[in-house]
């Protein structure tokens, strides 16, 4: 039996992919490319846990682990993690949500993945050419003075791929703006575009002042100019603060999206409606902005006045407040649902655990006093991964397999989803639990070697990695074998409320037949077993 | 078409709230090195050619009346007098530059353009080059986005003459009109921590 | 319809507004007014700024949506300045090259 026309059998020309404006295709475009990104920045964290399970690190040398870390750094920030969510999903899913044809801008859409892949190959060649080796945060004067490496073309691929990101946010906030249908109040949006929302001004906002920086970073080490050269009267931490005032709310593009996906997972199977819905949107709007106070917390003992310091910790332990206010919410939202326990949901509760932890450790980091303590050591490596691994890359597969049948028509094998959700969970703790012991005993990051009695942690850690390589893998293949042998699924296999489930599995070109009129409130469940969609 | 109009312009003030903090970064250095360096800053500044600047000032001032002056009348189906007049903004941008390469000109002989054959006598090189590198940074990303303008005036003016432009639509008129005013608001605040500074020294 | 080509009367005495504040500002520049010419310079900056984006980029006709949108960026750029500000300020051993090789 063959699918009725639908947008990926529309004109099935390379040229119609290449040139296409179909918001639908520019998310197929995209999921290809963060694939890609994330198996080469898989790769490289490979080698790193091959490397550290030897004390003298026998693998590779001192010169070429700098490089295999900033190549991992900067491929998985920039080149998976802050479009993963937002431009695969999001650009599938947003117009969908508030009942539009297209985005707001569909050629500028197609436009930033020319320009996240012209950056991206960019950056991959002069990670392959030779590397660089001052790690993703290219601290000055290091990178601008004495680094042996391709620094100018490195940020030079970053610079380019944030027009990507600009152009993403820039589009999402006209869009959720003003192309919703009727009746589709701002109260009665989908959870998931309140944190787009709230992800996009990020987007809009700070990603220039990262522009700026690297720009900056490029001339100095090309001319000279000396801006952060103390020789020449420059202060090196002025980049760290136009860096960190790009890259503190850059972790929150890294996570509100997958927040987003959690609340839109924990509704549909729980079959309640959110707790608490204003207080969940709101707090991601809070979170985007509260984000852009805090970024000094990066600086605790890089020389910043202590006056300072004291009120981006003062800051950062605000932020903390409205994270806690959606796992609460969450939470409340379960209480006394109807729960099933499918892959999607899996991966939402692995988030909720995991995010707490990471999030939780984050306050121990915002206390100024301990930072001193545990910067730079491996407890920093193991908060992030747990954010930005344990949370949003986990937010980012339950959301790929809740969305799969409306993007591809199929469903996906729910065992082994399942199977590979639970494995990812015990890979994942087993890599980086033993990362935070190592921390507080003292383990550097970014050394690779170290003190003998360190050894059983790297191993262990290394052993959970193997795990989690595995468990990674697994969805590219039972996903993959689902496209082409997979159940077709149809419009709404989940029972779900939002428009989105309101047009067939995968939807036409246009998206709807006819413009939907929004006539309820979101996760509408009052019927045990059935859904009352949006525009019931 | 009204939609339309209102999702453009929305969009492009998106995208000018980018280059507000794109340009801010500059500022930021600005601000930290004037305020550590504040007497050489004030040297530095008296090196710059206020003419210029003062010329060139106006002379995007000009440019600027002319394109509001151009989407004004453009609502009223002025489309062909409206052509002439965002060519005429693109010349004078192109006055600007000209002024500008000049500018530059007489600055590189001098050597005071960092990277290019700086030199500086006296204890305040340091911060003078600072200074400069400022200067010639921000000068020159703001020079770039002049050239972009004058492109985009040109091509848009080429539409309104074939009267592509009517009170129905004529949102890329509007769209291209504020790209054009804000790069004359960014001038507008580099002039005044560029040229005027140290000048009552 | 010929009077259709006339600039707007706005737009015109903005304009003449506009190069008055800048041979003000040229002219201002050469007071002895010590901390004075900066706060000077600036506020006549603001006012121009203030006139080409309500009366050139027309914000006084638009919906308050614009106007915040408007002032986002500068609003955030406020943020930056301010919270860097609050380490350059109170910094003990800044500018670090007066110390350098010291």
């Amino acid at each position: 039996m063959s699918a009725p026309r639908n947008y990926l059998t529309e004109d099935n020309r390379l040229r119609s992919w290449f040139f296409t404006t179909d918001h639908k295709r520019v998310a197929v475009l995209y999921f290809a490319s963060i694939t890609l990104f994330f198996f080469i920045g898989g790769a490289a964290a490979t080698l790193i846990r091959l490397e550290l399970i030897n004390p003298q690190g026998h693998l590779v040398t001192s010169d070429v682990y700098n490089r295999l870390f900033t190549l991992h750094g900067v491929i998985m920030v920039w080149f998976f993690l802050i479009p993963s969510i937002p431009n695969t999903i999001g650009n599938f899913i947003v117009p969908l949500m508030i009942g539009a044809r297209d985005l707001a801008f569909p050629r500028l859409n197609l436009a930033s993945w020319y320009l996240f892949m012209a950056g991206g190959l960019t950056t991959l060649y002069a990670m392959f050419a030779g590397g660089v080796d001052t790690g993703w945060t290219f601290y000055t004067p290091f990178s601008t003075m004495y680094s042996n490496g391709y620094v100018v073309l490195a940020v030079t691929g970053v610079f380019i791929a944030g027009f990507s990101s600009i152009l993403t946010g820039l589009n999402f906030i006209v869009t959720i703006h003003r192309l919703r249908v009727p009746g589709l109040t701002w109260y009665r949006l989908p959870l998931f575009l309140w944190s787009l929302y709230a992800t996009s001004v990020i987007l809009v906002l700070a990603t220039p002042v990262l522009a700026m920086t690297l720009l900056l970073v490029a001339l100095d080490r090309a001319f000279g100019i000396g801006i952060f050269d103390p020789a020449r009267g420059g202060d090196p931490l002025l980049f760290q603060h136009l860096f960190w005032f790009y890259s503190h709310p850059a972790v929150y593009i890294m996570i509100l999206p997958g927040m987003g996906v959690v609340s839109e997972l924990i509704a549909v199977y729980s079959r309640k409606e959110v707790f608490g819905y204003k207080f969940v949107a709101w707090s991601a709007i809070a979170i985007a902005g509260v984000g852009f106070f805090v970024w000094g917390h990066h600086m605790f003992v890089s020389g910043q006045s202590p006056f300072a310091g004291l009120v981006f910790s003062f800051m950062s332990f605000i932020v903390a407040v409205p994270s806690a206010i959606k796992v609460f919410n969450w939470t409340a939202t379960m209480h006394k649902g109807w729960i099933r326990y499918d892959a999607p949901m899996l991966y939402a509760l692995g988030f909720i655990g995991l995010f707490t932890m990471g999030g939780l450790t984050g306050l121990f980091l915002a206390c100024l006093a301990y930072d001193v303590y545990v910067t730079d050591t491996y407890f920093v490596v193991a908060h992030f991964h747990y954010i930005m691994v344990g949370g949003m890359v986990t937010a980012y597969f339950g959301g790929l397999h809740y969305w799969w049948p409306k993007i591809t028509g199929r469903l996906y094998p729910e065992y082994w989803a399942r199977a590979a959700a639970i494995l990812i969970f015990f890979g994942f703790n087993m890599t980086f639990f033993p990362q935070f012991i190592l921390g507080i005993e003292g383990m550097p990051r970014r050394y690779h070697v170290y003190p003998p009695e360190f050894q059983v942690w790297h191993v262990l850690s290394s052993a959970g990695a193997s795990i989690l390589a595995v468990a990674y893998a697994l969805p590219l293949f039972y996903l993959g074998w689902s496209l082409f042998f997979g159940a077709r699924a149809g419009a709404n296999p989940w029972q779900a409320t939002g428009l989105e489930w309101q047009t067939t599995s995968p939807p036409p070109k246009h998206n709807f037949e006819g413009t939907p009129i929004v006539k309820r409130k979101p996760y509408d469940f009052t019927v045990k077993g059935k859904a009352r969609a949006q525009n019931a | 078409m009204r939609q339309q109009h209102d999702v453009a312009q929305l969009g492009m003030w998106v995208f000018l709230a980018t280059e507000v903090l794109f340009f801010g970064g500059l500022i930021l250095s600005y601000c930290v090195y004037r305020s550590a360096y504040p007497a050489a800053f004030a040297e530095a500044a008296r090196h710059t050619k206020i003419i210029i600047g003062a010329a060139n000032t106006a002379v995007l001032l000009t440019s600027s009346f002319l394109v509001a002056w151009a989407v004004a009348i453009v609502k009223l189906r002025q489309s062909r007098f409206a052509a002439v007049l965002l060519w005429g903004a693109g010349v004078l941008g192109v006055i600007f530059l000209v002024l500008k390469g000049i500018e530059y000109g007489m600055e590189y002989d001098e050597h005071l353009l960092p990277g290019l054959d700086f030199f500086y006598p006296g204890e305040q090189a340091r911060a003078v080059g600072l200074f400069f590198s400022f200067y010639i940074v921000a000068t020159g990303l703001h020079a770039i986005h002049v050239a972009v303008g004058i492109v985009v005036l040109g091509v848009i003016g080429a539409r309104a003459r074939q009267r592509a432009y009517s009170d129905a639509y004529h949102s890329p008129v509007t769209v291209a009109g504020l790209y054009w005013h804000f790069v004359d608001m960014v001038w507008i605040f580099l002039f005044a921590l560029i040229y005027l500074p140290g000048r009552s020294g | 319809m010929t009077r259709d080509r006339y600039p707007p009367r706005a737009i015109v005495v903005s304009w003449a507004a506009l190069m008055a504040l800048l041979t003000l500002t040229v002219l201002g520049a050469y007071l002895p007014l010590g901390a004075g010419n900066t706060v000077l310079a600036m506020i006549i900056a603001a006012i121009k700024a203030a006139l080409v984006a309500a009366i050139f980029m027309e914000l006084r006709e638009r919906n308050p949506l614009t106007l915040a949108f408007a002032c986002a960026g500068f609003f955030w750029l406020g943020i930056m300045l301010w919270l860097a500000f609050s380490d350059y300020a109170t910094r003990p051993n800044f500018p670090p090259a007066m110390h350098w090789g010291q």
